[in-house]
């Protein structure tokens, strides 16, 4: 087995055991690069089946293209969609920066999606090596009642053995993609010949390495149009992958304040 | 092309002092994966601030830049050689270390050890390499370190080599290498040393290249746990990830412990044609050529080389919680899929890995590593840690957490396979023309067994031998069963291994629970150490089975010794003696119980009979 496979291999182990544990699950769908792979990840995990609800949390700022590849491949993928739209901005802890609010948004549109369908575990695409703060997770995570998490006490996860029970009022986050890396997502996107939403891919010299709302992400400069080229700017590259989302930079804290009240 | 790189994840411990970070920064330096412009940055830095330049700042940098976020692994680090990429896990020493050493390090496929040359085997040195052994990494690089505070003295190198060696023979560690280095300056890390050409057993690089990335795995026996079985359309696959060994389409696979047979009819697979075979660290389905009820748990294994069935075992674990781990109490025991509750019959000891020493202990406390006895009620599959480190480890939950990781070690257990297979299929009881009331009405009794259980000279056979003496003048259908002399016939084809003790006395029970049915009441007297197979007996013969614990502390068993056999057994002269060393497993809930520590031969007579007058009589 070589990197790729046996990245996979532990995703599909990680996606296996959450759907065997939990009984109310979901996936979180961004549209973007990783929850793609994750989708693709669950189709070889369950032949080719995606046997729990497909959630896409819509912040109804989205960039057009992102909805348009949304509604062709939850049909072609055969996905159990939920597509619940976000509360109003107004309804957002009013002490976060602007565009932390905006994503904090997200958070409570999340919180209160778990609430209606009774979920009791969320899949989620994030990855160590993303942000700081995401690097401290295990892969099946617990969150209190209204979603928070308490990163200092983290039970010990080791020998693939996860805590996959649940303490009561509370729920799980299951993260089968937290031992990839950004490099790891495109060649295996290659390899498999996943489909992205073309923002991903230059026009004009820029081009989306990560992709939030229209409103609170930027493009980054570049030339790379095809996955190839993508490999070889980020063997290059020294910038963060999260560079164009303005919500992680805004104060020093901003993310891990986020992340402590249940953002993904 | 890049991506079909081959990454082994690396450990590396050691005291802080003994050159660590530096080793790791001339190893990035030397196999040409800094980044460019890294070290002519640092080596700046350095000027600018008027201090020498160390390798170890390379580390810090990278520290740093975790910090930001901005290097790829926060945990890790990388490094390449032509052959392949290292992850480089950092295993920090000091307080919480067994938490941090096993989360970090239990992915680790290697690990280095670090010693300096002038200081030795150190503590933590040691602790280091007990914590690694029962982590399961078995491919071990041993670096001493600082060769040139010793003048590269070959014979001190051997000493230092010699000396840690045998510690590490002591706890089932055989290293690699043991490579001499000065990592400050590079030698015997990428390149080999000139100023110590009398060593020719490679470098550090050449040493980890060597290793396999899977381990051994490939080559041990298929293990095979089920997690889950799904119909979602019209196939019905068995998934799982494999864990040693291959597995091919038209393979006869066993499932233990259902001990249930079939042949792999596909090994199915999603946008890619489905393959013929697959091996160790696959996530697989496979469909079957019989439709078996099979759950998660099970571990699929070839017939000829299936795992170890048995429902008690000894685990040396690291324990994680802040409420210690006490005997009697009931944890969950997860093995691979597997998830059942077990009780923890015995701590036999904490062990200290510095002193290599052991101590007794009423109770395990956080960071505490024990040797314990665990026993369940269901049947478990495994293997001991020694034949499959991955299928010869557990981890105990309590609650929703797990609080302990450890191996199994089956020594003084038998296999239960033989005991739990029925071999005679197509048999139908046929019933007698003569009914249960008309024996009782007959003899005046009930059939039953007292099954006497105990340590040798507890005085069971004493003891029987006049209760059936007794009986037989009161006019009961009376027989004892005797250890010994059931072996002269019936059981003269078994020896005193573990399996065949087990099937000595399952054959017992079953003779005895034949001679109830027939409306005698019989004594048998065996030592019949294990629960698990007094169960066996109860179950054989049903309602008419009566425990009866003959008590002597091992004390007074040593002290009569009728036979001469504790002498034998302390000299060594006999293996495997029940109460020294091998376990015997008190009942927990005997019918009765005679203490022949208090009572005479006679009181003691006296008591079983009374216990039979009450029980067996016709009208009780």
């Amino acid at each position: 087995m070589n990197h790729l496979d046996r990245l996979e291999a532990q995703s599909v182990y990680i996606l296996r055991e959450a759907f065997n544990r939990i009984d109310k699950l979901a996936m979180l769908w961004s549209l973007g690069k990783d929850s793609n792979v994750m989708v693709w990840l669950a189709k070889k995990a369950f032949f080719g089946h995606v046997p729990f609800p497909v959630m896409h949390i819509d912040t109804e700022k989205k960039f057009p293209e992102m909805y348009a590849f949304r509604d062709r491949y939850a049909k072609e993928w055969k996905l159990n969609l939920i597509a619940d739209k976000c509360p109003p901005v107004e309804e957002v802890d009013p002490t976060l920066p602007p565009a932390a609010r905006s994503a904090a948004r997200k958070t409570l549109g999340l919180r209160m999606a778990i609430e209606r369908y009774a979920f009791n575990g969320i899949i989620a695409g994030i990855r160590r090596d993303e942000e700081a703060v995401r690097s401290k997770e295990r892969v099946f995570s617990p969150r209190g009642e209204s979603g928070q998490w308490d990163f200092r006490d983290q039970p010990p996860e080791f020998w693939d053995y996860f805590n996959t029970d649940l303490p009561p009022g509370t729920h799980l986050r299951v993260h089968p993609l937290l031992h990839w890396t950004e490099m790891d997502i495109w060649r295996y996107i290659a390899r498999e010949n996943i489909p992205m939403v073309d923002l991903y891919f230059a026009k004009n010299g820029k081009r989306y390495r990560s992709l939030g709302d229209q409103d609170i992400t930027f493009p980054i400069d570049s030339t790379a149009n095809t996955i190839e080229e993508i490999i070889i700017e980020l063997e290059q590259t020294r910038a963060p992958e999260r560079a164009g989302r303005a919500m992680d930079r805004e104060t020093e804290d901003a993310f891990e304040r986020l992340r402590a009240a249940g953002y993904m | 092309m890049s991506n079909e790189r081959d990454l082994m994840r690396v450990v590396i411990v050691g005291h802080v002092d003994h050159g660590k970070s530096t080793m790791v920064g001339r190893l990035f330096h030397d196999t040409g994966s800094l980044p460019e412009g890294k070290l002519e940055q640092i080596k700046a830095m350095c000027e600018r601030r008027g201090m020498p330049f160390e390798w170890a700042f390379l580390m810090d940098a990278f520290q740093s830049e975790r910090d930001q976020g901005i290097t790829i692994d926060t945990a890790q680090i990388w490094f390449k050689t032509p052959k392949r990429d290292y992850t480089i896990i950092d295993a920090p020493g000091h307080r919480e270390f067994i938490k941090n050493m096993i989360t970090g390090a239990s992915s680790a496929e290697a690990a280095i050890m670090l010693i300096d040359a002038s200081q030795g085997v150190q503590q933590q040195s040691r602790t280091h390499a007990f914590l690694l052994n029962l982590l399961g990494i078995r491919q071990i690089i041993v670096i001493v370190n600082k060769m040139d505070l010793i003048d590269y003295s070959e014979r001190t190198f051997e000493a230092i080599k010699a000396e840690y060696v045998r510690y590490l023979d002591e706890i089932g560690i055989v290293p690699n290498f043991v490579i001499p280095a000065v990592a400050r300056d590079g030698d015997n890390l990428v390149h080999r040393s000139e100023r110590m050409s009398w060593f020719q057993d490679g470098t550090l690089i050449s040493a980890l290249d060597s290793f396999q990335s899977q381990g051994d795995l490939k080559a041990l026996p298929l293990r095979f746990p089920i997690q889950d079985v799904y119909k979602f359309d019209d196939r019905r696959i068995l998934s799982g990830r494999i864990v040693s060994g291959r597995i091919k389409v038209g393979d006869r696979l066993m499932f233990s412990p259902s001990n249930k047979v079939a042949r792999v009819k596909t090994i199915e697979a999603w946008n890619a044609a489905p393959p013929d075979e697959a091996g160790p660290g696959q996530s697989i389905g496979i469909t079957t050529d019989e439709q078996l009820f099979i759950e998660r748990g099970e571990i699929a294994s070839h017939e000829e080389d299936a795992p170890i069935e048995t429902n008690v075992f000894h685990g040396r674990l690291f324990w994680l919680s802040r409420k210690p781990m006490t005997e009697g109490e009931t944890y969950r025991l997860r093995m691979q899929t597997r998830d059942v509750q077990v009780t923890v019959e015995r701590i036999e000891a904490i062990y200290d890995p510095d002193a290599l020493a052991q101590r007794p202990a009423e109770r395990v406390e956080r960071n505490e590593i024990a040797d314990v006895v665990l026993r369940s009620y269901a049947l478990l599959a495994l293997d001991d840690a020694e034949k499959n480190q991955r299928t010869g480890r557990f981890v105990l939950s309590d609650g929703a957490n797990i609080v302990a990781g450890g191996t199994i070690s089956m020594r003084d257990y038998p296999d239960q396979r033989k005991l739990v297979t029925i071999r005679s299929t197509n048999i139908t009881a046929v019933a007698h023309r003569i009914t249960n009331t008309q024996r009782v009405s007959r003899n005046g009794h009930k059939g039953g067994v007292l099954w006497f259980t105990g340590l040798s000279g507890a005085g069971k056979s004493t003891i029987a031998m006049a209760v059936e003496q007794e009986l037989f003048r009161r006019g009961f259908q009376t027989y004892v069963l005797d250890g010994d002399n059931v072996r002269r016939g019936l059981n003269s084809n078994l020896s005193f291994s573990p399996e065949d003790r087990a099937e000595n006395i399952r054959r017992v029970g079953e003779v005895a629970a034949l001679f109830a049915d027939s409306g005698q009441i019989v004594v048998t007297a065996f030592i019949s150490p294990y629960r698990s197979d007094r169960r066996r007996a109860r179950a054989a013969a049903k309602d008419g089975f009566h425990e009866i614990y003959i008590k002597a502390s091992l004390e007074t068993c040593e002290k009569r010794d009728p036979k001469g056999l504790y002498r034998r057994a302390r000299s060594g002269e006999i293996a495997e003696f029940t109460g020294v060393t091998a376990p015997y497993e008190t009942p927990e809930s005997p019918e009765l119980t005679i203490d022949t520590d208090k009572l005479t031969i006679e009181e003691s007579v006296a008591a079983v009979l009374e216990y039979v007058d009450k029980t067996f009589r016709k009208h009780s």
